[in-house]
């Protein structure tokens, strides 16, 4: 099971409403995926400075570690906190200071995600629940993805939630299931790509993070996919610019997409997709299987 | 007055599935009944199980299963189907005035299932003594272990059409990108021109289309008897 949704705003009108559609969407889709919820909202950049998401659980002060890594940085770091999650924002040149700062006053808070744009929120629970915990409503943005999860290869825990994040900006979610994820875990590691979890999703995202360390660009990584990776997925890719859909050449994963002239959408099923605006005048398919596709503000 | 006139109708924004296809279950066999189902938005098994003499209208898109089992009555997508539209249909006519997801007709046993648009993969898969038109193109793996019936395709077929092929007709007017396990093509005979004439006749098509276009596939009968050279195999 599982479901996936992506929404990319092509009208910049709809950008403040961005959170609010997803937050429906994503609830649409409970029964596919009751036992965790993630999102990945890409909103506005500020020049020479850079994201951290950061994860712990809900008795953090956030407050605290973000003025002990200003204090050690020598830099202005803002943080805004919600929920388990806080987002801390620092200089760009200074994000790998920042991170082993981070690591040496609070070594138990996880970075579950890093950028100009993106914000990786992610946790147990129904996701109407989830997107309730994070306010993902209030979010604004030119696009995100989502995922609701049904857990089938490895535990019900906020380390198995998707989104996963592969690079900067960049995260991933998955609706199927690897069977070739221990091997091909076993390779990234000895790379030096490591893993946290037994979670076939970390390993995919792992592997197109080892792909683009290699040069590949997205595209490319996501079409060596097709080759290294056995079983059956969906994938949706978040871009600082986009998003990319994948399916397995066997397409047993079920996609719809919508394209209208105000976004662009994407639904494992047609219902996360039916209280878009203006959804009857879109133009609704099915992405072909082993087929690359994606979707740019640089278009 | 006229049957439309007096048509029922049922808001899915209003009540559940399950509601409508209870009362769609208990229909007076005594009359004919018209339907129009309208907020369909992509809810699965809308119009599931029906067996009446009725017709049920469906105002947009609908999700997976819609008129699936359905024997004897006539049901309207206006809009495209999810996965597995008129899945082990019996009887009766199914009508998709956009695009078919995956398992369009899967394991249809009779009846008539009408795509206007395209079908994705797997379209026809098992299919049991239904006849099935589309009138755009279908995807990979169509009419997989299709056992009776026909499968009739006025666009392109996608990879393996017809592996592991029973007895089911397939005629296709398109390209095929490949044919399946023991699938081969075949003569267009006159007996096949007549089928498939009778069909685009059902499907309301007979005169718009050139039946000496199509080309005809099935069975090798290779693979569905037990070879004795292959005893070893076991």
């Amino acid at each position: 099971m599982c479901g996936i949704v992506g929404l990319f705003l092509k009208n910049p009108k709809l950008r403040p409403e961005l959170g609010g559609f997803l937050s429906t969407m994503l609830t649409t889709l409970s029964d596919r995926g009751p036992d965790s919820a993630g999102f990945a909202v890409y909103g506005e950049a500020r020049a020479e400075r850079i994201k951290l998401t950061l994860r712990r659980g809900v008795d953090t002060d956030f407050d605290a570690i973000a003025a002990e890594v200003a204090r050690e940085l020598g830099e202005d770091v803002s943080v805004s906190r919600r929920d388990t999650h806080a987002v801390l924002t620092v200089p760009t040149a200074r994000a790998a200071d920042a991170r082993a700062s981070l690591g040496r006053i609070a070594p138990d808070v996880s970075v579950v995600g890093m950028g100009r744009r993106m914000e990786l929120y992610k946790e147990v629970g129904l996701p109407a629940e989830v997107a309730k915990r994070f306010d993902l409503a209030g979010m604004s943005g030119t696009h995100a993805i989502g995922h609701t999860r049904m857990a089938t290869e490895s535990a019900v825990t906020t380390d198995g939630a998707h989104p996963y994040s592969t690079g900067p900006d960049q995260c991933l979610v998955h609706n199927g299931s690897l069977s070739n994820h221990n091997s091909l875990r076993r390779e990234l590691r000895r790379d030096g790509i490591g893993c946290a979890t037994e979670n076939d999703t970390e390993v995919a995202a792992g592997y197109l993070t080892w792909r683009l360390r290699q040069g590949m660009t997205l595209d490319a990584a996501l079409k060596s996919a097709l080759a290294d990776l056995d079983g059956f997925y969906t994938f949706v890719v978040g871009t600082e610019s986009g998003f990319g859909v994948l399916r397995d050449p066997i397409a047993c994963k079920p996609a719809v997409m919508a394209e209208a002239d105000d976004y662009v959408a994407f639904g494992t099923e047609y219902r996360a997709l039916a209280e878009l605006p203006n959804i009857e005048h879109a133009r609704v398919f099915e992405p072909e299987p082993a087929k690359v596709y994606f979707w740019d503000l640089k278009q | 007055m006229s049957l439309r006139a007096n048509a029922r109708t049922f808001d899915l924004a209003r009540n559940t599935v399950r509601e409508l296809n209870a009362e769609l279950h208990h229909l007076d066999p005594e009359t004919s009944h018209y339907w129009r189902i309208f907020n369909p938005k992509g809810r699965h098994s809308i119009a599931a199980g029906l067996d009446a003499d009725a017709t049920v209208e469906i105002a947009g898109n609908v999700g997976y299963y819609c008129a699936g089992m359905n024997k004897r009555a006539t049901v309207l997508v206006k809009g495209n189907a999810g996965v597995g539209v008129a899945e082990n249909m019996m009887s009766g006519l199914v009508h998709v005035q956009g695009d078919a997801s995956q398992s369009a007709g899967a394991t249809a046993n009779g009846g008539l299932l009408v795509i206007d648009g395209s079908a994705s993969a797997r379209c026809g898969i098992s299919l049991k003594g239904a006849d099935i038109v589309v009138k755009g193109s279908i995807g990979h793996m169509s009419a997989f272990m299709a056992q009776a019936g026909s499968l009739v395709v006025l666009g392109d077929a996608g990879e393996a059409l017809g592996d592991s092929i029973y007895e089911a007709r397939l005629f296709v007017r398109g390209n095929v990108h490949s044919l399946g396990a023991d699938c081969i093509e075949k003569q267009l005979e006159d007996q096949h021109r007549k089928q498939l004439h009778a069909l685009l006749e059902r499907a309301g098509i007979a005169r718009e289309v050139d039946i000496g276009e199509f080309r005809r596939y099935g069975s090798a009968r290779r693979l569905y008897h037990f070879h004795v050279d292959n005893a070893s195999a076991y």
